[in-house]
């Protein structure tokens, strides 16, 4: 198994040119997805993942995450996207939802000026919670309604943007408008060398570290509960 | 909120958060508010800040704590059995996705004025410190008679009858001492207190095996933790229950339950009134339909050093049997450290709990504090333990449970099948993946 080189620059592009891509371990980013409610999140992610559109999509229902890999010179991005789930339309987001995202997709309404302050308000809350490397994009959706109807000059997010320290475009999930380059963008941006180192042990960027702990003694669940005795069964010991 | 709910939670307790995620799976529409403005409610995980704000209203954390989010402390001490009901609900729903864990390294007894490692087969009896070699000899008889066992098979009965003989003619058979009952009762089985004894041995046998097959699962103990503390349990069933179409609301105050007839039809809740058929909530937010049934003291320690005598281990379970110290109930030690995400690198934190027995709850902690070694901050926290006076059928509340001062959360699930049945009539069948149609099946 080969694994992505740690080495940016010419000799190690050049060998990793050789491998097959498919071969690679992909590296594991959680993304999250903010911004007020209807501005588009998860008709984003639907185009993204699956290149589709859907007038008048409900509300978000049933998916816990979706994911999508991502080609990057010579390694590959695995996005591990987050919705909302509904949960931050009573300000109601848990912290688990914050924890260890890599990056963070913050939409508004190109068509609705309140949109973007409440994304400003999501910037700023990611600023406080999340981890503090945490990658953000602020994406103005609904361009193919600039024409007609913009309600945000692209000045305005942009100058905001560069003020903040965040990546920025306009992108339409229904036409599929620059929606492929927000997430290309995003994952140049993700510093992939200190997540794979950080990862020695797997798992958080906090906290880990000390005597080699944190390498030791994590249990994977999802393997499922293989070898579990039911409670009549004999006694495992 | 101006909507008709099939059912309302209060309170983001685990119990309420489980019940929330498995009714929104199958299609119920819940609304679930909770009046803090974190998730948890009595079994939450607290930053710093929040932590001094409910234990020391008006004080700063000192600085040499280092950063707030570093922080997760729990309210209330628990750790997962590996193969226990709470791991297969995890399991079954997937709310495992959203979670890591991490071994519990060390589980401990106190016998004699010192702690030693809980012995859980017949290998680990005979190099046990814990007993002499008599005794020994008599335990690993004990454990092999354990192993064999089988119902349908009267051969591996040794006479016993587990369904019917009492646990104590159990150890009276093995002729094992009151020392050794302690650590088997209390550190294997984890019975809070002796009243196992005169009882059907059945139950007792089951948790053991429940112990020893959960240390068989991963090795070092039989528990596992959630790195970054129990308060992200709650936080990750509310996830589920929200992917299903449940709606979240924090700080959210409830004004009064609205009734017709007896029957309740809506929470009111800052002057607006949500329709729903059934209310279930946590018994803080019932007052007047719950009785008590005892009181807990938790003394939450900050530590800047692992537990003296543990071989210096991140985590930590101690049972200190109630006769070791002349209790009428065990007390038990929890510790998680920063290897859990719990706190800033280098602290570990122990909480110490016991059902209350006397006027003076902290000093019936004593002998387990004792062990800690020099402890860096200390909170403590006497808590009531309420359960609901009714079933609910008659008036359609269902009230959940306090957290008890057992050390897992089997008896969480318990309450949660037994509210579970009461709200719908249905047994829970926590069985088969909940679901697989969505997640992560785009584009693999």
């Amino acid at each position: 198994m080969s694994t992505p080189s740690a080495q940016p620059g010419g000799a190690a592009a050049a060998a990793a040119g050789a491998v097959d891509a498919a071969t690679l371990k992909p590296i594991q980013v959680k993304l999250v997805l903010l911004g007020e409610a209807a501005v588009g999140k998860s008709s984003l992610v639907l185009r993204f993942v699956n290149n589709e559109f859907q007038e008048n999509k409900e509300p978000t229902i049933g998916a816990a995450f979706l994911t999508q890999k991502c080609k990057l010179d010579d390694k590959i991005i695995k996005f591990e996207i987050w919705d909302t789930a509904g949960q931050e339309r009573f300000h109601s987001l848990a912290p688990m939802y914050y924890r260890n995202a890599q990056a963070a997709v913050v939409v508004y309404d190109i068509t609705k000026p309140a949109s973007l302050d409440k994304a400003k308000s999501w910037v700023k809350e990611l600023q406080r919670q999340a981890n503090p490397n945490i990658v953000i994009a602020l994406v103005g959706n609904k361009l193919d309604l600039a024409a007609t109807s913009r309600g945000v000059p692209a000045e305005e997010a942009s100058a905001y943007a560069a003020e903040a320290g965040l990546l920025c475009a306009e992108a339409s999930a229904k036409t599929g408008d620059n929606v492929m380059d927000v997430f290309t963008e995003i994952a140049k941006k993700i510093p992939l060398e200190q997540l794979l180192a950080a990862r020695g042990g797997r798992g958080g960027a906090s906290g880990a570290g000390g005597s080699g702990a944190a390498g030791t003694g994590r249990v994977d669940l999802n393997a499922g509960p293989g070898g579990r005795n039911t409670q009549q069964g004999p006694c495992a010991c | 909120m101006d909507e008709e709910y099939d059912v309302i939670v209060l309170g983001t307790g685990l119990t309420e958060c489980i019940l929330s995620g498995l009714l929104s799976v199958e299609g119920k529409k819940v609304l679930h508010m909770d009046r803090n403005d974190y998730y948890g409610g009595e079994s939450a995980s607290l930053n710093l800040t929040q932590l001094y704000r409910k234990f020391r209203p008006g004080q700063e954390p000192a600085s040499t704590f280092g950063r707030d989010r570093d922080w997760n402390v729990d309210l209330i001490p628990k750790f997962a059995m590996a193969s226990g009901e709470f791991t297969n609900i995890l399991y079954h729903t997937d709310v495992t996705r959203y979670l890591e864990f991490r071994q519990i390294a060390g589980s401990y007894v106190y016998r004699d004025g010192r702690i030693s490692k809980v012995p859980s087969n017949n290998t680990e009896a005979v190099s046990s410190p814990l007993m002499g070699i008599f005794e020994k000899r008599r335990a690993k008889k004990f454990f092999e008679f354990i192993q064999a066992y089988d119902f349908t098979n009267p051969a591996t009965h040794q006479g016993l009858d587990l369904n019917t003989v009492p646990m104590i003619e159990v150890y009276k058979k093995f002729g094992l001492e009151a020392g050794t009952q302690d650590f088997i009762g209390h550190a294997l089985a984890l019975q809070l207190d002796d009243s196992y004894m005169t009882q059907p041995a059945k139950d007792t046998y089951e948790r053991i095996c429940l112990y020893m097959n959960s240390m068989a699962r991963y090795g070092k103990s039989p528990y596992i933790y959630p790195l970054y503390g129990l308060g992200e349990l709650p936080q990750g069933f509310a996830r589920l229950s929200a992917i299903y179409g449940g709606t979240y609301m924090l700080s959210k105050k409830v004004d009064e339950l609205v009734y017709d007839n007896g029957k309740v039809v809506g929470v009111k809740s800052e002057g607006e009134v949500a329709k729903t058929k059934a209310v279930i909530g946590d018994p803080t937010y019932f007052s007047d339909k719950v009785k008590k049934t005892g009181q807990v003291v938790r003394a939450i320690c900050i530590l800047n050093h692992s537990i003296p005598n543990t071989a210096d281990v991140d985590s930590i379970q101690i049972v200190i049997p109630q006769k070791q110290v002349n209790r009428g109930h065990d007390i038990y030690v929890a510790a998680v450290s920063y290897a859990h995400n719990v706190s800033a690198k280098d602290y570990w934190v122990a909480i110490v709990s016991t059902l209350v027995e006397t006027a003076k709850p902290e000093e019936e902690l004593q002998p387990a504090l004792a062990l800690l070694g020099p402890i860096a901050e200390k909170f403590i926290d006497i808590t009531d333990i309420y359960e609901p006076i009714a079933d609910g059928k008659a008036d359609g509340v269902y009230i959940t449970k306090s957290y008890d001062a057992t050390s897992h959360f089997e008896t969480v699930c318990q309450d949660v099948k037994d509210v579970y049945k009461r709200v719908t009539g249905n047994e829970l069948k926590v069985e088969g993946k909940v679901k697989k149609q969505e997640e992560g099946a785009a584009a693999e």
